[in-house]
Order: C-alpha cells, then structure tokens, then sequence
C-alpha cells in the first residue's frame, strides 16, 4: 500500500534522505528507527506530501504524492512530529473540522469523531482548548485527528512520545488492534516499542535503510543473542569463569559487578551455539549457588548502536 | 468550494477565538474616528459627505491589514500546524483562497461597523447615499488587496514580525506610487509610459477615483486582479517551500 522508490532529499549541501526504496503492505506495522537526523521525520514529510522529493517516487495505495496528492492525502491518517494542532480550538472542534476537511457530515461526522475520541479516551477534555491539555492529551488528540478517517494507511512520528506509561500502553494496543486492517509507519526513538508493536523494523542512518527485518531478525544480530547471563557470589563467580570460557561453544566471558556482592557473569556462543542448557548443567553439577540464569533474547540497543553512527559524525559525513 | 468552506469557517472562527478580533475591531473603529474628526475635522467641514472619512483608509489600513495577514502562515509554521493543513486532502489553491477569504470577511466585519458614521452623516444631511456604497467598495476592496499582499509575505517566513515590516512596506510602495513625490523620480528619465505605468499601479489612484462616485469597470479589475496575482503567487510560494524545506 505504500511504495517508495529511490527518495532523495537535500536540504543545501546536507543530504537528508538518500535514495530510499520501500515497501509496506496491509497488515504490516514498520518501525522506523534511527538516530535524531537519520532522516525518519523527513521522510515522513515526503509520504505524506508536505515535502516534495528531490528523486523518488512515493505511490500510496497507487495515488502518487507529487501528481495525485489530494487522492493518496485522503487515504493517510499522518500525526505529524510533536502532534501540531490549532491550539485555540476546543478538541471538539478541532475534530470536527478534520471530519469536515475530510469529507463526512451530520452523523456521519458525529460518528466519525465519538469513535476516534472513544479509541483515544479523549472524552473527559473534549471541550478544552488543545492549548490547556496535557501533553499525553495533546499528543492523543493528534492520533484522533489521524484515525478519524479510518485510513489505509498510518504513519505516525513518534506517537508515543511524552506519554507516561500508562498512556503508552494504550496507545500501543490501540495500534495493535488497528494493524491488521492498514499499513502503518511508526517511528521511534524507543526500541522496546519496536518489539511491542512492529511486525518489521527498519533502521535507517544517513538517511539509507541500513538493517530491515523482523524484529526478532535484529535481535538475531545481537551479540547477545542466544548468550547466557548469570548472577553467582562472588567466591562462585571466581571458579565459575574459568569453567565457562573452556565449555565447547563459547567464544567468550565477561564479568560485570553486580548488586549486593554478587558477580555477573555473560557467556557469549560461538555461532549458533546454544548454551542455556550446558551452563545450567554445570551449574547444579557444580553447586552455585545460582541467584539468576538466563538466555538474553538479544540486546536491540546494541544493533542500534553497532550499525548506526554518533550524530557528530553524520553531521560531517552528510556534509560531503 | 467543499474544500474552501471548511478551511474558511476555521479560519474565520479563529479571529474570535482569541482577543485578537476584539483588539483589532476596537482600535480600527477608534482609529478612523480620530482620523476622521480631529485630523479630517469631519464637523468643520459642513459637508453631508464621508469624503474625509475615506481618505484616510488606505493609510489606515496600511499598517491595521498587515497586522492581520502576517499571522495567515507565518502562525501555522512557527507552531507547525502548517504540516498538518497541508497534508490533509485540501488542494493547495483552496487552503489559499479559504485562508484569504476568511481574512476579508473579517476585515469587511470591522468595515461594516462603521455604519454609526453613515447614520451620522444621513441624519445631519442629505449625502449622495450612492457615493458612499461605491466608497464602502472601494475600501473594501483595498483592504483585500493588502490582504493578498500580506498573506503572500506571510506565506515566505515563518516569523510574523518580518512579515508585518515587509508588509507594509511593499503595501507602501504600492499606496504612494501615485504620488507625485515617487513620480518626480521617475519623470525626469524614465519614459513617460512607464511613469504612467507606476502611477497606475497606485492604490490612491483607483481608490480615489472609486470615492469620486464612479465605481470603474476597470478599477475593480485593477484591484481583483490584484488580488489574484498575489494569491496566486502565495500558492506557488507555498509550494516552492514545500521542496526548499
């Protein structure tokens, strides 16, 4: 439902987004992750028709951006970065006048905008002016104004972004619920949001795609996937590390001081190894006194950080 | 027109919305009072006539009418509510033109409420009631083509005092360029074509001739033409940021 080809974007000599190629389809839930000026909230803009691309092709639900906008327009719910909105209008009428843009009347607008604000939970300050809402509030009268419409298509700029948890868990279902039905784009600065509600995950640096899967995929480039962590007193962790560099299948231990005296130690496979079942062996054979064990699914955080580059040299790399 | 009407009744709404419309009507109508009667001593006169009254509106409105137009997009891009406008599925043109429209109306609000001075005026006198329906025109049509003006400069920034200073600025320019102090510049050198040209670019001119009595085919063209040049290049100035970022 949304395909784009080879998007381009240069603002004076930085180059924002370069050459990006994708596809989402029905059912899909991407999340965009990157570091701040990867590119993600550019291109967003250029989905969604408020940039226009140097090069590329954005296609949304066949209706291309830069020939057709009011067509492929309608079928996008956008909430835009930090969920702009009309500040002197009540949500009601701020809702309202979404409907009437988007072309529902009477009723059918009435009906639009109770599901939206009930999907929202929006009722108790729906006639606030959006300047005395909270910012959850705010940013759930933007996600409102976005599904109102019921659309195809979603792409949402950090829609969970500065919502306590709470707010975030029902936004997330909230999304959850939705995708079977529609494509949908997230981004996000949050990775434990990418395994909460992503059925794929892309990270882009440089304004490139430079990992796209599953989010169990990235784990899987984890150095931790499928590593062993335990925590042993101290005087067991002396014996023990030894004992678990030499077992068949590790590549490496490391040790980490844990709370209260205790040692933590992470044993890493070989490739494709798996160790829970040997290290728990030699564990009760050996008697440690065994306060946790673990496997680590994979550290997302780690990815992130191992394939993406520090903002200070973006900046002088996109200058080039 | 289904696109125009929403963006139009927002818009308009807005006004009311805030102090903004209170403030702006209040110190409209005490600003062509003062000018009316202390600077164009409307009494002294003895005349049954708002000639004075109406000779002060385009230089009134050369600094009131900017003060409205600045906000029209540099308001949405500071806040970044422009981002949002221009994704929904509204034509470019019809944001523009509902934005615009809203505006004039406002201004033809603030107009309206002058009438005291029109039942002054009939009360003490017998004035030409014709004269003065083609000088309401006139008026409002200048208003719109400062508004045009304005909501183009607006459209280029996204901080509402350089469009309030440019505003006026270029509105200036198209006020006195009938006058003979910008003609004499122009008169000793320039060919008399363009001097001609300049003049009849002149706000004063065609307002002037409007207020005379004789509502000019060819001045109401002047100012909606006006008008539709400046909308329309605020529709390409949109666009153009939309690839400049």
């Amino acid at each position: 439902m949304i395909e784009i080809e080879g998007l381009t974007k240069r603002f004076g000599p930085v180059t924002a987004v370069a050459g990006l190629s994708l596809k989402v389809g029905k059912g899909e839930v991407l999340g965009f992750l990157g570091p701040n000026g990867a590119g993600k909230s550019t291109t967003m803009k250029m989905i969604t028709g408020y940039l226009a691309a140097d090069e590329g092709k954005v296609k949304v639900c066949g209706h291309d951006i830069e020939t057709d906008t009011t067509a492929a327009q309608a079928a996008i719910g956008y909430l835009p970065e930090g969920a702009p909105a009309y500040g002197d209008m009540t949500a009601r009428h701020f809702l309202g006048f979404i409907a009437e843009v988007r072309g529902f009347k009477g009723a059918g607008a009435k009906a639009r905008i109770a599901a939206a604000v009930e999907k929202t939970e929006l009722a108790p300050v729906l006639d606030q002016t959006i300047e005395t809402l909270s910012k959850g509030f705010k940013r759930r009268v933007g996600l409102a104004q976005a599904i109102l419409h019921d659309p195809p298509v979603l792409i949402m700029d950090e829609p969970t972004d500065g919502l306590d948890p709470n707010q975030k868990h029902s936004v997330r279902s909230l999304i959850r619920g939705m995708a079977p039905q529609k494509a949908i784009i997230v981004s996000t600065h949050l990775l434990e949001e990418v395994e909460a509600i992503c059925t794929r995950a892309i990270i882009i640096d440089r304004g490139a795609i430079v990992a796209d899967g599953t989010p169990a995929e990235l784990l899987a480039r984890s150095r931790y996937h499928n590593a062993v962590t335990l925590m042993l007193p101290k005087d067991d962790a002396e014996k023990a590390f030894g004992r678990l560099k030499a077992l068949p299948g590790v590549s490496g231990v490391e040790r980490v001081a844990g709370a209260d005296g205790g040692v933590q130690l992470t044993v890493f496979p070989k490739s494709g190894a798996l160790l829970i079942e040997t290290v728990s062996g030699l564990a009760t054979r050996e008697n440690w006194k065994v306060k946790e064990l673990y496997a680590e699914p994979g550290r997302l955080d780690e990815v992130f950080r191992a394939i993406t580059t520090s903002d200070a040299a973006r900046a002088k790399a996109a200058r080039k | 027109m289904k696109h125009l009407l929403p963006i139009f009744k927002r818009e308009f709404a807005a006004y009311f919305a805030t102090p903004l419309a209170y403030v702006f009507i209040v110190i409209f109508l005490f600003a062509m009072g003062a000018f009316t009667f202390y600077v164009g001593h409307f009494y002294d006169n003895g005349i049954a006539d708002l000639s004075v009254f109406f000779a002060y509106h385009p230089w009134l409105y050369l600094f009131l009418v900017p003060a409205i137009a600045m906000r029209l997009w540099a308001d949405e891009r500071r806040t970044g509510t422009v981002e949002l406008l221009l994704t929904l599925p509204i034509p470019l043109w019809a944001t523009v033109v509902g934005k615009f429209l809203a505006a004039w109306a406002f201004t033809g609000i603030a107009l309206a409420l002058t009438f005291p001075i029109w039942v002054t005026v009939n009360i003490l006198g017998s004035p030409d009631n014709g004269v003065i329906l083609a000088s309401y025109i006139g008026s409002f049509l200048v208003a719109g083509s400062y508004l045009a003006i304005g909501a183009c400069i607006s459209a280029t920034t996204n901080n509402q005092v350089i469009a309030f200073v440019v505003s006026v600025i270029v509105c200036f320019l198209f006020t006195v360029s009938g006058t003979p102090i910008v003609l004499e510049v122009f008169r000793g050198w320039a060919p008399l074509p363009l001097t001609d040209a300049i003049s009849s670019f002149s706000f004063v001119t065609h307002f002037n001739a409007i207020t005379a009595g004789v509502l000019d085919l060819r001045d109401l063209v002047f100012f909606l033409s006006l008008m539709a040049l400046f909308l329309a290049a605020n529709v390409v100035v949109v666009d153009l940021k939309k690839s400049g970022g």
